[in-house]
């Protein structure tokens, strides 16, 4: 059957577009949109993908990540799809993309201003745990009443001594709204803040758009005295590339059952091991 | 009696329908069956109810179910909107002419800040799964507090006042008894310090002697913090325990106010005069 | 963690792509689509509805590309819905202007029009047929009908509750013909409207809708059960006018199943004791035959009308969230999608919970 560039019809996008906008104009807010059904299952991406399927032009250069892979399972699966309807230029470098599509991860490479970073979102609602019902959480956001997502936290605390909030922890956008930034790791969190490239999130289940503009504070929930902490891989070297500060994956090496740690964003670490060749040559 | 002339509370003909009402019950002096128009089955829940509340008193509100005080009390903590009324809080720095009229988020604000609520039901004020001190530390999170061990010595003092052993602190109400999840809700309620406490029926359902420990504890809260309270209760042994001065409702309207010894003594209305004989 | 080296999980996917296609054909023999929408008419009534997509030759299509498996072929359908500009909506439907295959009444002995038993399953008993195992051409055997006097059309057919009317035992709802809140255009902001309720219900899952149903009915809403007034399976005349000199376009015929379900009484605020001693419908209405999914969305189209606290099943986001097919099944099936990103994230804070303890 014959197909529209980049899949959805065009009035589809349109509307979708302008969803976007407005949460662009509203950072944080979770923007309602009439969710379309896609080819790639509800919860695989669906969110994301709109976002990507109605922004994409010819001109663009696709990269697409799951987990901080090009090649991982929803990754490949998701290219695919916008390859096969736009035939678009795709690449694996952060650097020479227009528009990135990433499940769970946010680049190690800084976005550039103009870039367009699409999160995947499967839940969010960051006061879903605490508040099952979407119209209160609604009026919650309205009145700026964010007890419960704090609540959550300090309970945390008494019954663990710290915060067990791992991935997906909820960050305040602008000093205004509440925000789940998707499951990327806390590792992750701080990039969003004043950061150079647009974030859009997108949740194709649960019907929602939301947005990080440029140059935008975002904040990650915390106590004066139990600060935010990220992941910890002070002491961790990369066994392929020798990096640090990055945000590694944990492996055990079947010969020996050592735990041993790689790069997690597998792209970045191509690049600085071709670097390191290079020089080397 | 209380310590001044100071007005911290003010309710001016207040009113809660449920129902879109009719020509005929909207007429105040309309006959209603009980509490309900004749014609339209409206309910006039609350109707035309004035009053005013003095710093570091304890006013009482006595009645049987169905009489309107739940509903009354709700109104005051905003659980559920007035029909109409006006409500002012004088001694608030904002002090607005009526805050039945306000934002929601300020509403949240002065329930946070100016108001402390008890339920009869501990289930409606607390979050039974949460660890107590959780559960008091939610009323300084909502009014901004971002300091754990701040909130945690708050916690504690609370607790220490309401007589629950600090060991205890990370349980969750829902391992509690009756009494125990009352003086829990009790510490959540006064951890801001609120000027105004709204008690509704909190000894109901207790057994006798640990309702006398509540009772107790509020008197010396009322005495320590000089706290001023609403108490509404079906019971006048509470209300003769408690209360500075008694407002009696039936049908959805005060029917007899004054002190509440000058109430018991000398009963004006026969429906009150039944309530003071039956416990006598 | 195995699934993912650095290079090479593009190649491997694609693979798993291949194997999963050949499968169906690894026993040597393939069937028509043709044979499928033929044979399998209850499948394709079931992935119609749940699709909200009304086309026979496209479910067919669908149902051999998923090997049968109904969530998949709905997803097909669903994927295929959204490639599709909807231009325009029908007219108002009539369902008195149905032609009538087959319409009955629980409530009733008789009604204006007789029972109309039609085609259907719920007579047989239910032993497998072992003379399926051979082909048959043509019907199996020559039906004898009875020629009796009638004096209805059956593409007019009165309704039970117009009867009902005419007596005073039921009052119509205000029509409203406004249009609808179109679910696949604008997403479901809470309280719902009845328009997007029983769009929901209608596109519904099957079992889903039949289960939440049947909980409601059996203890966990109303406690009585309710009566089947009128159930109705025809084919469906659909119009729509799209504003030229030529008047309303007929569009086809579509096969549905319309239910009035007269429910037991809820005590709400709302009603005065006068309204108490009407009768109350709720209202089921999807593409195809599909009956027991069409009675079920009457139940929870009630339930949700008249909320009773607490009850789940009056619930109209916990209704309305969970019911859709695609929905639930691609949030279960993503379960199976790497997540060791975020499961690191979660070690990390173990990890230190650990130390806290030491």
């Amino acid at each position: 059957m014959s197909q529209n560039f980049a899949f959805l019809d065009e009035h589809s996008k349109k509307e979708i577009r302008r969803k976007t906008l407005k949460a662009i104009a509203i950072p944080g807010y979770q923007v309602p949109f009439a969710s379309r059904e896609l080819p790639i299952a509800r919860g695989w991406g669906t969110g994301g993908l709109q976002l990507t399927l109605s922004l994409i032009g010819q001109e663009d250069v696709l990269k697409v990540i799951d987990q901080g892979s090009d090649e991982s399972v929803n990754a490949v699966n998701i290219r695919n799809l916008v390859q096969n309807t736009t035939s678009v230029k795709e690449t694996i470098h952060t650097a020479e993309a227009t528009l990135i599509q990433s499940r769970h991860r946010i680049p190690e490479v800084p976005l550039k201003p103009f870039q367009i970073l699409v999160l995947q979102v499967p839940m969010p609602e960051p006061l879903r745990p605490v508040e099952p019902s979407e119209r209160k959480t609604k009026l919650l956001h309205g009145d700026k009443e964010y007890s419960g997502a704090y609540i959550k936290l300090f309970e945390q605390i008494m019954r663990h001594g710290h915060i067990t909030d791992d991935a997906d922890y909820p960050v305040m956008v602008n000093g205004r709204y509440v925000m789940a930034p998707s499951p990327i790791p806390r590792f992750d969190n701080p990039k969003m803040h004043q950061n150079d490239g647009l974030i859009l999130l997108g949740a194709g289940r649960e019907k929602k758009i939301h947005a990080v503009p440029p140059y935008t504070d975002v904040e990650s929930l915390a106590f004066e005295d139990y600060p935010f902490e990220v992941e910890d891989f002070s002491d961790k070297i990369c066994r392929e590339s020798g990096l640090t500060g990055v945000f590694m994956d944990e492996l055990v090496d079947e010969e020996t059952g050592e735990t041993y740690y790689v790069t997690n964003d597998t792209s970045y670490m191509l690049e600085k091991l071709n670097e390191e060749d290079s020089v080397n040559a | 009696m209380h310590k001044t002339d100071d007005v911290v509370l003010s309710i001016k003909d207040l009113s809660k329908q449920f129902g879109n009402g009719c020509d005929y019950c909207k007429d105040d002096s309309a006959e209603l069956q009980k509490n309900m128009c004749p014609h339209c089955n409206t309910v006039h829940a609350v109707k035309n109810v004035s009053f005013d509340l003095y710093e570091g008193e304890i006013l009482g509100v006595v009645g049987e179910s169905g009489s309107g005080k739940s509903t009354l009390m709700k109104m005051l903590y905003f659980d559920q909107e007035a029909s109409t009324g006006t409500y002012v809080l004088p001694e608030d720095p904002n002090a607005e002419d009526n805050v039945f009229l306000v934002s929601s988020q300020r509403k949240r604000q002065i329930r946070n800040e100016q108001l402390g609520m008890v339920y009869q039901n501990p289930m409606l004020g607390l979050k039974m799964d949460f660890s107590s001190v959780t559960n008091i530390a939610e009323k300084l999170i909502a009014s901004g507090n971002r300091n754990v061990g701040q909130m945690t010595d708050r916690a504690d003092h609370f607790l220490n006042k309401v007589n629950i052993p600090l060991r205890r602190k990370y349980e969750a109400p829902k391992n509690f008894s009756g009494g125990m999840q009352q003086r829990v809700q009790i510490a959540k309620a006064l951890s801001n310090y609120p000027p105004i406490l709204l008690l509704d029926e909190v000894t109901t359902g207790l057994d006798l002697s640990v309702q006398a420990d509540v009772l107790e504890l509020i008197k010396e809260i009322q005495r320590d913090m000089g706290v001023s309270m609403i108490v509404v209760s079906h019971d006048l042994a509470i209300i003769r325990m408690l209360c500075d001065r008694t407002m009696v409702m039936l049908d959805g309207q005060v029917i007899e106010h004054g002190i509440t010894d000058q109430i018991l003594e000398d009963p004006q209305h026969e429906y009150t005069q039944q309530l003071v004989y039956s416990i006598l | 963690m195995g699934y993912v080296a650095v290079k090479g999980g593009a190649h491997a996917i694609n693979n798993s792509v291949l194997l999963y296609k050949n499968r169906r054909l690894e026993e040597g023999i393939d069937i028509e689509v043709e044979k499928i929408k033929t044979n399998m008419r209850q499948l394709i009534n079931q992935v119609m509805s749940e699709a909200s997509f009304y086309d026979r030759d496209t479910a067919a299509l669908a149902i051999k590309q998923a090997e049968g498996n109904m969530e998949e072929a709905v997803f097909l359908m669903r994927a295929h819905r959204s490639t599709l500009p909807r231009l325009y909506y029908s007219t108002i439907t009539d369902t008195r202007d149905m032609f009538v295959e087959r319409r009955i009444s629980a409530s009733f002995k008789d009604i204006p029009g007789g029972q109309i038993l039609g085609a259907s399953p719920d007579f047989t008993h239910r032993l497998l047929d072992d003379s399926l195992k051979e082909l048959s051409e043509g019907p199996l055997e020559d039906i004898s009908y009875k020629e009796v006097g009638y004096n209805y059309k059956l593409y007019k057919l009165p309704k039970v509750i117009d009867y009902l009317e005419k007596e005073g035992l039921f009052v119509r709802d205000e029509e409203n013909n406004d249009e609808p809140d179109d679910i696949t255009k604008k997403s479901i902001e809470f309280p719902s409207t009845r328009s997007q309720r029983l769009q929901a219900l209608t596109r519904g899952q099957t079992g889903a809708v039949t289960s939440l149903g049947y909980a409601e009915i059996r203890g966990y809403g109303f406690t009585s059960h309710p009566n089947i007034g009128e159930c109705r399976v025809g084919q469906q005349p659909v119009f729509v006018d799209i504003d030229d000199e030529y008047g309303e376009y007929f569009i086809g015929d579509f096969e549905m199943t319309e239910i009035d379900g007269f429910m037991p009484d809820v005590a709400d605020d709302q009603t005065t004791a006068d309204e108490d001693m009407l009768i109350k419908i709720g209202y089921g209405l999807v593409f195809g035959q599909n009956e027991t999914k069409a009675i079920a969305m009457s139940v929870l189209d009630y339930s949700l009308e008249h909320p009773i606290d607490g009850v789940p099943t009056s619930d109209d986001e916990f209704i309305m969230f969970h019911i859709d097919s695609v929905e639930s099944t691609g949030f279960i099936s993503h379960l199976k999608l790497p997540h060791y990103v975020t499961f690191q994230s979660k070690l990390d804070r173990m990890r230190q919970g650990r130390e806290d303890q030491k």
